[in-house]
């Protein structure tokens, strides 16, 4: 029983995450259809702009206090993402707006492998990983349930902001202004010019918000595993990418369930599934094939179709 | 017009990317100059290439690795080692991919300059590298492959088979490196309920199999045999699964970039036991991704500061301004390339040097090469394995392995 209680408690903080990046790939997807796929390193690069600003700009006076430095971190992380994901819409994808779909898909790899490896380059020893500081409460919260079910500080953390912060932009996108310029462009662009809606402007709002979810999620991601690398854009996009397809791209709600599906696939498939870990990304595929056989709109892609 | 422009852009992205992909595969150490000025260089430049990771997640180790060669080669030109030729050291990074090492191997064995190559890191790696040199009969001399199959074949310790007549390494091999850290486990810290993970490399299993195997027979329980993924960086389902059956140490076989988080994670959820891991684990940066005080690992060798043999060696290093330390491979990577250079002059006292018929000499004379290296003697058995077994067990004290005893393995 506290195995499995574990499990689900693992799968929950992965999840979480996951479905923190995979609002920026289905919110991008709804607005342009287009496959972000340089959004995992949007992720990263917010990761490693908090932990360059943390390590090299702030005076030790304030890295030594977690309830100061870990807030301003993610802080920074949002605005890192945030400025590249805006930079990234301006000049790769604006460009090839009226192209063919092909072009913009390709961009975003080139876009993805230009930004990891500037990082690889340009950040200090970033060849290797990069330990993240130790900032916040270690240690874990145990549950008494059998054996003990220890839930850790950072994960808590995770699951609490990422809903919060998924809550919060459902609620933007379904009851503001703005939110409804969002919903107008992704029904259909033209349409929304002609009612006074300016798209570039409502596109580059859907590009810093899900940039800002993924810095965010990229300091959290150090503060609980305590290390970043080049790689882990590229590794925990392609999760999220999954995640968006699962839920049913296109749709905020279906992100967070697709990535709270994932995350709970992989520890369970490694507990109980033949194989055990070595084979846990397998059944992670496995269950995305099986929902898109039968399901190939995802989860909930079909009750709020936000394609144009 | 636009469809025009369109396709533009992607021929020149496709364009930029082939470039970043061999932009990142290519990096060749800066060259030895002219450290040989005074020596007789008419006859042309040799050159010693190495294979190993100097960029990703191994790369503190590769770097080390190179520096050490590079500063060889500089004191072979400085020294006239080699009379009547300059030689030139060229590292090529294999990423620690086994196809990018591949790539690198070819590029050295199309140079018929190249007299040898010092590498790999990796034992996966070497399994691409040791084919493409042997076609060529290019000695290679490992500094860190501990692999067992890769000097004596599928089956190392029933039906021992050499498999390459021009490779041969300087470090010992896990069939006595897991047993080694098993005996200390076991025997000497008293543990008796190991869970067992490894990281589905060649290295990785190899190491975990020999040690399960002298862990059973000493009498302890393999409570659980799991696997993560190498790139995996969440760990916590696999430390769940294993925290019920009440394990008093994990052995880990892999390396650094996965056994710091594992080892962080273990704690994290409130398993207080220490991590034991082999020669993949000793760097600094294991501490740094969550190593834990009292974690343990083996390494080939004796540590490298306590030798008076690797005293000269060490001051060299530092003399030299590497912007990188030497690392857990530095002093044996130094020996490999004096091997070659010691064996490249025994064979040019045959005659000037000619690919078809030189580089078989300096395979026969590194077979046959008796040296006393800054890591301990070398010299190599019927299968190329050196027949220096030493092995040293270390702990993590104060954020640094320490080392605890050295010794040899017997049976």
């Amino acid at each position: 029983m506290s195995i499995l209680m574990s499990q689900i408690v693992n799968g929950l903080i992965l999840g979480s995450l996951i479905g923190l990046i995979a609002l920026g790939y289905t919110m991008v997807y709804g607005i342009i259809q287009l496959i972000n796929f340089a959004h995992g390193e949007v992720f990263m690069v917010g990761a490693y702009g908090a932990v360059g600003t943390a390590t090299f700009v702030l005076p030790t006076a304030v890295t030594t206090q977690w309830w100061f430095l870990l807030p301003i971190m993610i802080v920074i992380g949002a605005l890192v993402s945030m400025v590249v994901a805006i930079l990234m819409e301006r000049f790769a994808y604006r460009p090839l707006r009226n192209a063919p779909r092909l072009a913009p898909l390709i961009t975003a790899l080139g876009v993805s492998v230009a930004l990891q490896e500037a990082v690889r380059v340009f950040y200090p020893e970033a060849t290797a990983a990069i330990p993240f500081p130790s900032i916040f409460i270690p240690g874990a919260l145990v549950l008494p349930i059998g054996d003990g079910v220890p839930i850790q500080y950072s994960g808590i953390l995770i699951v609490v902001v990422a809903l919060v912060l998924a809550f919060a932009l459902n609620t933007f996108v379904e009851q503001t202004r703005l939110g409804r310029a969002m919903r107008a462009t992704a029904q259909d662009r033209d349409v929304a010019r002609l009612m006074g809606i300016n798209p570039d402007r409502v596109i580059v709002l859907t590009f810093a918000l899900g940039g800002a979810l993924a810095g965010v999620a990229g300091v959290l991601y150090g503060n609980f595993y305590n290390f970043i690398n080049i790689d882990m854009g590229f590794q925990n996009g392609i999760f999220a990418f999954t995640a968006a397809v699962l839920g049913g791209i296109g749709n905020i709600r279906g992100a967070v369930v697709g990535g709270l599906a994932i995350g709970l696939i992989k520890s369970l498939a490694g507990q109980y599934l033949p194989g055990g870990g070595a084979y846990d990304y397998v059944w992670i595929f496995v269950v995305l094939i099986a929902v898109l056989v039968f399901r190939p709109q995802g989860f909930f892609g079909e009750t709020e179709r936000v394609r144009a | 017009m636009t469809r025009r422009r369109t396709v533009a852009a992607a021929a020149i992205l496709a364009g930029a990317l082939a470039l970043t992909a061999c932009g990142t595969n290519r990096q060749e150490a800066p060259g030895t100059g002219a450290g040989g000025a005074s020596c007789d260089t008419s006859k042309g430049t040799l050159v010693i290439g190495m294979v190993a990771p100097l960029s990703g997640g191994l790369s503190a180790l590769g770097l080390g690795m190179r520096n050490s060669a590079d500063l060889a080669v500089k004191q072979a030109n400085e020294s006239c080692a080699v009379p009547g030729y300059q030689l030139v050291f060229q590292a090529e990074d294999d990423q620690a991919t086994p196809q990018v090492a591949g790539q690198a191997a070819t590029k050295l064995a199309s140079d018929d300059n190249v007299v040898g190559v010092v590498g790999t890191l990796n034992s996966s790696t070497a399994q691409t590298v040791q084919p493409i040199l042997a076609g060529k009969s290019i000695v290679q001399v490992s500094p860190a492959n501990t692999g067992p199959s890769l000097t004596r074949g599928e089956d190392p310790t029933g039906a021992p088979k050499r498999q390459f007549e021009s490779y041969f390494r300087v470090s010992t091999t896990d069939l006595v490196q897991g047993p080694f850290a098993a005996n200390y486990l076991v025997q000497k810290a008293g543990k008796k309920n190991i869970a067992v993970i490894d990281d589905g490399k060649t290295y990785g299993v190899g190491l975990a199999n020999e040690f399960a195997k002298q862990a059973e027979k000493l009498g302890a329980n393999i409570v659980a045999r799991e696997r993560v993924g190498e790139k995996d960086t969440d760990f916590n389902p696999v430390i769940t699964k294993i925290r019920p059956l009440n394990p008093d140490a994990v052995y880990y076989g892999g390396e650094y970039p996965v056994a710091g988080p594992l080892s962080r994670q273990l704690a994290g959820q409130g398993l207080d036991i220490p991590l034991m891991g082999g020669d993949g684990i000793v760097d600094a940066k294991f501490v740094e991704l969550g190593g834990r005080e009292g974690d343990l690992a083996t390494n080939v060798g004796a540590p490298t500061e306590s030798l008076p043999s690797a005293a000269k060696f060490v001051a060299d290093y530092k003399a030299a301004n590497y912007p990188e330390p030497y690392s857990a491979y530095g002093a044996f990577a130094y020996d490999s390339t004096n091997v070659i250079i010691q064996a490249l002059k025994t064979a040019l006292a045959g005659g000037d040097y000619n690919p078809e018929t030189t580089r078989p000499a300096i395979v026969k004379a590194v077979q046959d090469i008796k040296l006393d290296g800054a890591g301990g003697p070398i010299s190599f058995d019927e299968y190329g394995d050196t027949t220096n077994k030493l092995l040293t067990v270390y702990t993590v004290k104060n954020g640094e392995f320490t080392p605890i005893e050295t010794g040899t393995f017997e049976g």
